[in-house]
């Protein structure tokens, strides 16, 4: 088992690096453009998973236990905010039968 | 760290308590509960202690502004009374989820470690996110809490990347460490750091609702309920700028010169936006939400003085700013309640009818304004000097105080509305009686700290 850390180290840092970057943006780009509550709630799992894995890389190549604690920390709290989450989408559907968030416009300043 | 453990538990226990038929005791329950923290808390004052392997630290920063969430929800709660009686109303949950949120307010202003940011601000979070949506049938909230939720998310995973890229460029999630990290390389950081700086920056702006990363607040202010928006944009808030100052305090004091800017920017954003965006608003509610985005800006500007008066002034003008927005929000909750309208026009001749709300009403907006003889007064007085002992930014609270006087103009309108305009019915409020208590306490409160300012100003 402790192999896995050498095993990630066969890989340089900077692609971990610019591949969670990649993963962020795509996620910060989903959530920007994209209309179904859903999909966008994905997108922001996709950022949460970057962190993870940009986490995970740096802490094998620090030796580092703190971080990949970080990483269980985030896993859970993102479990607690799915059950909120798809709570409130849940509630939503049921009152306007859909999970389009532009119909969702009763407020405007 | 009790405190966290006391309101954790009766946070379950309230839970159980609401299994009960009569939800009569539950108020009276609450508002013990809440007693006891409080003072189980100022046990802690003069006795710095730190838990879990250094990542909490209890000190009388911590302890202060502990102080002031655990009071200023002790406040809160009597307003609740109307839910004593609605059927749907889910009380023991609402009093629960209350509780555990203040627990994430206190990991807020106590973590030691990255990690205990990012757990206190969840906490606080999630639970808001489901108060924010507790009208399950009023579109309106349904709107409000998937907002909420979304862009809460969206900013925590910013947070996140922030912290990550920090920890990349310094190797810790200590925020001592990170301060001495930089320290230790002479001031020079790499791209990476002030990628993560900037990147918590905008993730923490986001939660004390400053601009440009605003645009949620009067949307989500005005969809949830007026009980729950009054938590948001007190406790909330508090917590959110005293982690702010912690962090830049401990983590980026070295980095000053590198965040300065950007901060310096945000707070004549948040205060620009805030101060003309309350003045077209026809809803009192709304104005309210947008008037709490205006003194986000004058809490930041306590932070980018960045000075030894920088910790109290914050701390003074949370209070003030807490009191005397519960006692608006309570009163908007009691007219709102009773007239089916949040609008200006809705407190018409509130002065005639119900003599004490009005009182308390106006007290509490020349407590926001900022008129003499009120905490709000104060507050501003003391966050204008600490910013003043750097000369050169006067611009900034030249700046601040003519929009300051911009929000005379927002705060008077509801007076006028009380006092001058003339009603359609002249129908008296019905106010129960831990309400009414507690709004003579925050207006006998509010004039006391414009009288004696030195109660508060001086304890930290």
């Amino acid at each position: 088992m402790n192999q896995i850390p050498e095993v990630i180290r066969t890989i340089p840092l900077e692609y971990y690096l610019f591949f969670s970057a990649a993963l962020f943006s795509i996620g910060v780009i989903g959530v920007l453009t994209r209309r179904n509550a859903i999909i966008i709630f994905m997108c922001v799992e996709l950022m949460l998973n970057a962190v993870n894995l940009l986490l995970t890389a740096l802490a094998s190549y620090r030796g580092d236990a703190s971080a990949q604690v970080f990483v269980f920390f985030i896993m859970a709290v993102a479990a607690a905010e799915v059950c909120v989450g798809l709570a409130i989408i849940v509630m939503t559907y049921r009152n306007i039968r859909s999970t389009d968030v532009q119909l969702l416009n009763y407020l405007k300043w | 760290m009790t405190s966290i453990i006391l309101l954790s538990v009766f946070g379950i226990a309230n839970l159980f308590i609401g299994f009960m038929k009569s939800k009569r005791i539950l108020l009276p329950l609450a508002i013990l509960f809440l007693i006891v923290v409080f003072g189980v808390n100022l046990l802690s004052w003069n006795d710095t202690q730190s838990y879990f392997n250094n990542m909490l630290t209890i000190d009388n920063y911590a302890v202060a502004f502990t102080g002031i969430m655990v009071l200023t929800t002790l406040l809160l709660v009597p307003f609740s009374q109307r839910y004593v009686n609605e059927k749907d109303s889910n009380l023991a949950e609402y009093y629960s989820l209350l509780l555990f949120s203040l627990v994430g307010a206190i990991m807020m202003v106590s973590y030691e470690n990255m990690l205990m940011l990012f757990v206190g601000i969840e906490i606080l979070s999630i639970a808001m996110y489901v108060v924010a949506g507790s009208n399950k049938k009023s579109l309106r909230s349904n709107e409000a809490a998937l907002k909420y939720f979304l862009m809460g998310a969206f900013f925590t995973g910013i947070l996140l990347f922030g912290i990550v890229m920090i920890y990349g460029a310094t190797g810790t999630f200590n925020i001592t460490e990170i301060g001495a990290a930089q320290i230790a390389t002479g001031g020079v950081m790499n791209s990476m750091f002030i990628l993560g700086l900037l990147l918590v920056v905008i993730g923490i702006s986001f939660k004390i609702s400053a601009a440009p990363f605003h645009f949620w607040t009067p949307d989500v202010y005005e969809g949830a309920p007026t009980f729950f928006t009054a938590f948001m944009s007190t406790v909330v808030k508090t917590a959110g700028v005293a982690a702010f100052f912690k962090l830049m305090a401990a983590a980026f004091a070295a980095s000053y010169a590198a965040w300065f800017p950007t901060m310096i920017a945000i707070t004549v954003l948040t205060l620009v936006v805030g101060n003309i965006g309350a003045v077209v608003q026809g809803s009192a509610k709304r104005m309210l939400a947008y008037s709490s985005i205006s003194h986000a800006g004058y809490l930041l500007m306590s932070l980018i003085a960045f000075n030894e008066s920088s910790a109290s002034s914050i701390l003074f003008y949370s209070l003030s700013y807490a009191t005397a927005s519960i006692a608006a929000f309570g009163v908007l909750m009691l007219v709102a309640d009773q007239k089916g309208s949040e609008k200006y026009e809705a407190f018409n001749g509130l002065g005639r009818t119900n003599p004490l709300l009005a009182f308390a009403m106006t007290v509490s907006m020349l407590s926001l304004a900022g008129i003499p003889l009120t905490a709000g007064f104060f507050a501003k007085f003391f966050v204008f000097s600490a910013v003043l002992q750097d000369s050169s930014l006067m611009w900034l609270v030249i700046i601040a105080v003519i929009l300051a006087a911009v929000g005379i103009y927002y705060y008077f309108r509801v007076v006028i509305a009380m006092y001058m305009q003339p009603a359609d019915n002249y129908e008296k409020i019905r106010v129960g009686s831990f309400a009414s208590f507690t709004l003579i306490f925050i207006t006998v409160l509010t004039i006391l700290l414009g009288i004696a300012p030195a109660l508060v100003s001086d304890i930290l």
